[in-house]
């Protein structure tokens, strides 16, 4: 199985690539490119993301091709794709930090800024919470209710269809902090630097 | 909910921890990325390196160490020491740091705080600041290790960090640290509540209690300890039972 790790030059995505490394070993084989033609004959892909929603929708317009291939790959040929952090909330089709920025449109919502109440709850969300599982998923294959994730990020993800939620965390509200969609994943926390645990969620998706 | 983190932290000199654990298990007691592992399965929340190796020559053997850790350890890593330029940072993150500590280099620029989050994100960049007391709740911020004085007040500082986009405060107590005396509470509330970012406890921890105080009297997000744990007084472990008995939330 060829798997491809999106490298757009969105930020730092060495533990992404140190995480599924581990859990590919000797399984499958693992991309790390931008490679359009690299990109479509894979069988999987993961899109990691760090820094702002504006900087990373950027990054990826700015590699031509790039959008309509994963487009083309992950919502009209339905393959897997797995999103983490800024990588899922460009599903949505705008996000608001730093500017207003059009996003993917792959899942109808917005990206804004966590409610702090008034300085109740620091930002960013940074450390592990507990994920409460909404919908039973695939990459959630032998994870517990409750289990702790890592979490770095001060924006959430508002999907407009509740269905696409998979798992939500407390931090000031119910925070969407996983989606599924057919073959489409998408994490909030970071499973590549969630401990074991998080491994197992590579796992399942290195799986499917 | 959110837990508190607890933090071990390693000192680096010249790519060997300088104060080792004393597990008898550990075949190299020097060795960084050997610890970093042991804290790692023991459930630690994050590690932290820090580099006090002196020269500017050596910091190739830090990264080399990162990146050793980076490939066994999947919580997330800090690393701190010597981190002056954009340049540090992008080797330090692609060698598989999460994130880098900064300290002399913001206070001499906060600019420079500014440039590093706005290109690498908030996420990965925490400032350090030492702080001694000055007179009755003041605080003053001090770099290289304590020896020198800035003049800058600590609370206005930490301000000035978080507007300028740092994510975290790793708040050390110049006073307390290495006391095991327990952290500077006052100066920790202070700070905690002055801003609206995560801050980082340290310096000065010798009891599980100093740990409970900095979290629920200080209002920490994070405890960093380096010595109780170093020396095999506690493990991870024995932290998380104590603290969960204590009603703080901790990912047990």
């Amino acid at each position: 199985m060829n798997v491809t790790i999106v490298d757009y030059q969105s930020g730092n995505i060495s533990s992404v690539i140190n995480s599924f490394t581990e859990v590919a070993k000797g399984k499958v084989n693992l991309e790390v490119t931008s490679d359009i033609k690299k990109i479509k004959s894979s069988d999987k892909i993961v899109l990691p993301g760090q820094g702002s929603f504006k900087s990373c929708v950027d990054s990826l317009n700015g590699i031509s091709g790039l959008v309509d291939t994963l487009k083309d790959f992950a919502i009209i040929n339905k393959k897997p794709l797995l999103g983490i952090c800024v990588g899922l909330q460009m599903f949505a089709d705008i996000g608001y930090e730093e500017a207003e920025t059009k996003g993917l449109g792959w899942i109808s919502g917005k990206v804004s800024k966590i409610d702090n109440q008034k300085g109740k709850f620091k930002l960013p969300h940074i450390g592990w919470n507990e994920i409460e599982i909404q919908k039973e998923s695939k990459i959630f294959k032998d994870i517990k209710n409750k289990s702790h994730m890592y979490f770095v990020h001060s924006y959430e993800f508002i999907p407009e269809d509740k269905s696409v939620i998979s798992a939500t965390t407390d931090y000031s509200s119910k925070i969407v902090c996983s989606v599924e969609r057919d073959n489409l994943f998408g994490t909030q926390f970071h499973p590549e630097k969630s401990d074991k645990i998080g491994l197992k969620i590579i796992d399942n998706f290195l799986r499917l | 909910m959110l837990k508190n983190r607890i933090i071990p932290c390693l000192d680096v000199k010249d790519g060997r921890v300088v104060k080792g654990i004393n597990f008898v298990e550990l075949k190299d007691a020097g060795d960084p990325v050997e610890q970093a592992k042991i804290y790692s399965d023991g459930g630690a929340d994050e590690i932290c390196f820090l580099d006090i190796t002196a020269s500017n020559e050596n910091r190739e053997t830090i990264i080399d160490i990162v990146r050793k850790t980076a490939k066994e350890c999947f919580v997330p890593l800090t690393v701190g020491g010597g981190v002056r330029t954009i340049q540090n940072i992008t080797d330090l993150l692609l060698a598989g740091a999460d994130k880098v500590s900064i300290n002399t280099a913001a206070v001499k620029n906060v600019d420079f705080v500014r440039e590093a989050s706005k290109k690498f994100g908030s996420q990965c960049i925490v400032v350090a600041i030492d702080a001694k007391k000055v007179s009755v709740n003041n605080w003053e911020v001090f770099t290289h290790g304590g020896r020198n004085k800035t003049g800058i007040d600590a609370v206005e500082f930490a301000k000035k960090v978080e507007e300028n986009g740092a994510g975290e405060i790793l708040l050390t107590s110049m006073d307390k640290d290495g006391t095991k005396s327990g952290y500077d509470v006052d100066l920790l509330k202070t700070i905690t509540n002055s801003t609206n970012i995560p801050v980082i406890a340290s310096g000065g921890v010798g009891t599980l209690d100093h740990l409970y105080d900095g979290i629920v009297k200080g209002g920490a997000s994070a405890v960093l300890a380096a010595s109780i744990f170093h020396y095999g007084e506690y493990k991870i472990k024995d932290v998380k039972e104590y603290l969960n008995s204590k009603n703080v939330s901790v990912r047990l």
